[in-house]
């Protein structure tokens, strides 16, 4: 498969090259090479969370399981990368602010994140057959998508934020990056985003066949 | 003309198969009688036929000369008297029947709830709570509320259960009735409750 | 025993009729039975008690009493609103309301029952707060409104929810669970605008205009949500 060849590619130069070239930001220093690994982990996680939320939209239209083990699928990988973009972003808060977590408004949204992905798995453990499980499990991955504005738009109000911005766009909106920093990070968006939708598509196919052995052993 | 067809349906709970490619279609004026031994499925099929549960394979079709009915037109014109129905425990009687009314898109006065529960020999019992009815007076209630809508597709499981003779007689009235209006079915194990209807389906083996 | 001609026919009409009959049903067998009302009452009062005990007379911030406030609040509604799903499931109810009604009705009639169990928790919490603790209330104007509007928004979102576990096999800690993340937004806002209320003098109001306007919109939003949704939950 030549895409995955092209993955392998650009992984092996996001990694090497994120340690090779100049920190992205001179400010904060060196900490500051964690940026290319967390905000593709951050952006993957937000993707994962919209894939699920269509696939549940998907799946109350259609009824179709299949679009259940997507949206399962998609919400176990973005609860992954969640939780790695929470570690790291951590580590780099401990690193530049002596603190491992302060509340800004992107550290509160990611933790609101984690709850609701959480919450989605408590409630489809809790329901018993398969139909009933993807209709209420659907129903709330767009029911707690629906609150996403409301946190865009408070959390920069009422919390503080350390967050450092101006390394992808500027505070007049203008794109500010260097040419080394974007050699290395526009890369490794992408290569997240591609191995997130190739790990999305083996979890899918794990699923259906689960499923298809599932139904096959009780006819 | 309102009529219902049932199309190769199953269904199936884990490994259990309950229904397997069960098919029929009926019209206005048509009875039939669902019977089979217990756990053979009748009560089953008649809540997949109501809406209250889902097959694992097949369809329902609702549909009057003109066209398929949707969820909603389906709810207005399908009622259903079961051992699984239970009416509110802390309403009256009364209350109940005016509840169900209400929703079923009419207001009823004091007078009609009295006559209604006169006609189930439940007279002067409008007042006490559903709770404290005895199981045949539950069943009675449960027909109250059963015919608000004016059903044209009238689904009974098990009728009599509970009913004295005084009961049967009155559920007789309302399969005959409904036989000439609308459409009924009746799911029962008792031999002597399957005579009135033109069609039979055997569940079972 | 057919309907008779006294009856007037009426079909899918009277929306908000039948939702009233829902309401009205609801409020006659919780004042029977009073499973809702005691739960949030009592426990409301029991939080609120802890809260004066411990950090009633520290003469703390405007901020602290109002995050206090709604934590009150949040946890009081999570032990009595899902009531309303969860007793129509329990006592098998639920079937005889599926076949006979309107998926929107019912939902209107349960969420106006949850919006006034909110009231009157609220009702009896309010006063018993500015009594028991060092709280002091800047503009009773705008405290009522932010508590009006923020209960309409939890009572919109909730009920919802209190849907969703009635079909759940394990009910307990999930109503707060799947809770929690869908009402932080109308918390934050709410304990925000409230704050405003116990501490700004000077036109409150207009310092707390994106509160308000967030508490409104979000009330708004999630009712409009869950009238889309609610079907999906309800029906088999």
């Amino acid at each position: 498969m030549w895409w995955k060849a092209i993955l392998f590619l650009l992984m092996a130069w996001v990694i090497a090259a994120a340690f090779i070239l100049p920190a992205p930001q001179q400010g904060i220093g060196e900490a500051s090479r964690i940026f290319y690994f967390h905000v593709p982990q951050a952006w993957v996680a937000a993707v994962a969370f919209v894939v699920s939320m269509i696939a549940s939209i998907r799946y109350l239209r259609k009824g179709d399981l299949l679009d259940d083990d997507r949206a399962r699928a998609a919400a176990e990988l973005g609860f992954l990368f969640c939780v790695l973009a929470t570690i790291t972003g951590s580590i780099f808060a401990k690193v530049t602010w002596q603190s491992f977590w302060n509340w800004d408004p992107r550290e509160t949204s990611i933790f609101i994140l984690l709850l609701i992905y959480g919450a989605y798995f408590a409630l489809r453990s809790a329901v018993d057959g398969a139909e009933k499980k993807a209709r209420l499990a659907a129903v709330y991955s767009i029911f707690a998508f629906v609150t996403v504005p409301f946190l865009m738009f408070i959390m920069p109000r009422v919390l503080p934020s350390l967050h450092p911005s101006d390394s992808v766009v500027g505070s007049s909106g203008e794109f500010a990056m260097s040419a080394s920093t974007a050699a290395v990070f526009f890369p490794s968006l992408i290569a997240f985003t591609v191995l997130f939708f190739w790990i999305y598509s083996i979890g899918v196919r794990i699923y259906r066949s689960q499923r298809k052995r599932m139904e096959e052993q009780e006819s | 003309m309102y009529g219902v067809e049932v199309n190769k349906l199953s269904k199936r709970f884990g490994t259990r198969r309950v229904l397997e490619d069960v098919s029929f279609s009926l019209s206005v004026g048509d009875s039939l009688a669902v019977v089979g031994k217990n756990g053979s499925g009748k009560t089953t099929l008649l809540k997949i036929l109501a809406g209250l549960a889902a097959p694992t394979r097949g369809t329902v079709t609702f549909s009057n000369e003109k066209q398929k009915l949707d969820r909603a037109e389906v709810r207005q014109c399908l009622s259903y008297v079961g051992p699984e129905l239970t009416l509110y425990d802390f309403l009256t009687a009364a209350e109940n029947l005016t509840f169900f009314a209400a929703m079923r898109g009419t207001s009823v006065d004091t007078a009609w709830v009295e006559t209604m529960l006169a006609a189930l020999q439940l007279g002067g019992r409008g007042g006490d709570f559903y709770g404290a009815y005895s199981s045949g007076m539950k069943q009675r209630l449960k027909y109250a509320v059963a015919l608000l809508n004016d059903p044209v597709y009238l689904l009974l499981d098990e009728p009599t259960a509970n009913l004295d003779d005084e009961g049967k007689k009155i559920v007789a009235e309302i399969i005959a009735r409904q036989k000439k209006n609308g459409i009924v079915i009746v799911a029962t194990n008792e031999a002597g409750e399957y005579g009135f209807a033109d069609k039979l389906i055997r569940l079972g083996n | 025993m057919k309907r008779g001609s006294t009856v007037l026919p009426t079909s899918s009409s009277g929306l908000a009729t039948k939702s009233l009959a829902v309401l009205r049903k609801d409020i006659l067998s919780e004042f029977r039975t009073r499973y809702a009302i005691n739960a949030i009452l009592l426990f409301g009062v029991t939080t609120l008690t802890v809260v004066s005990f411990s950090v009633g007379q520290l003469g703390l911030p405007a901020d602290v009493y109002a995050a206090l406030f709604w934590i009150i609040i949040f946890f009081s509604a999570m032990s009595g609103l899902a009531q309303v799903f969860v007793k129509e499931e329990e006592s098998r109810t639920a079937i005889v309301l599926r076949l006979t009604s309107d998926p929107t009705a019912i939902y209107l009639g349960k969420l106006v029952f949850n919006f006034l169990l909110l009231a009157l928790l609220e009702l009896v919490i309010t006063p018993l707060f500015f009594v028991l603790t060092d709280a002091r209330m800047a503009n009773v104007g705008l405290f009522l409104i932010v508590l009006l509007v923020g209960s309409l928004g939890l009572a919109g979102a909730s009920t919802l929810i209190a849907a969703i576990i009635s079909k759940a096999s394990i009910k307990g800690a999930l109503f707060a669970v799947l809770s929690f993340p869908i009402l932080l937004p109308l918390l934050i806002g709410a304990i925000a605008g409230t704050r405003k209320a116990l501490g700004v003098t000077e036109s409150p109001f207009s310092a707390a205009a994106p509160e308000l306007q967030l508490l409104i919109s979000y009330a708004v939003v999630m009712i409009t949500a869950s009238l889309l949704l609610f079907e999906f939950v309800w029906e088999e």
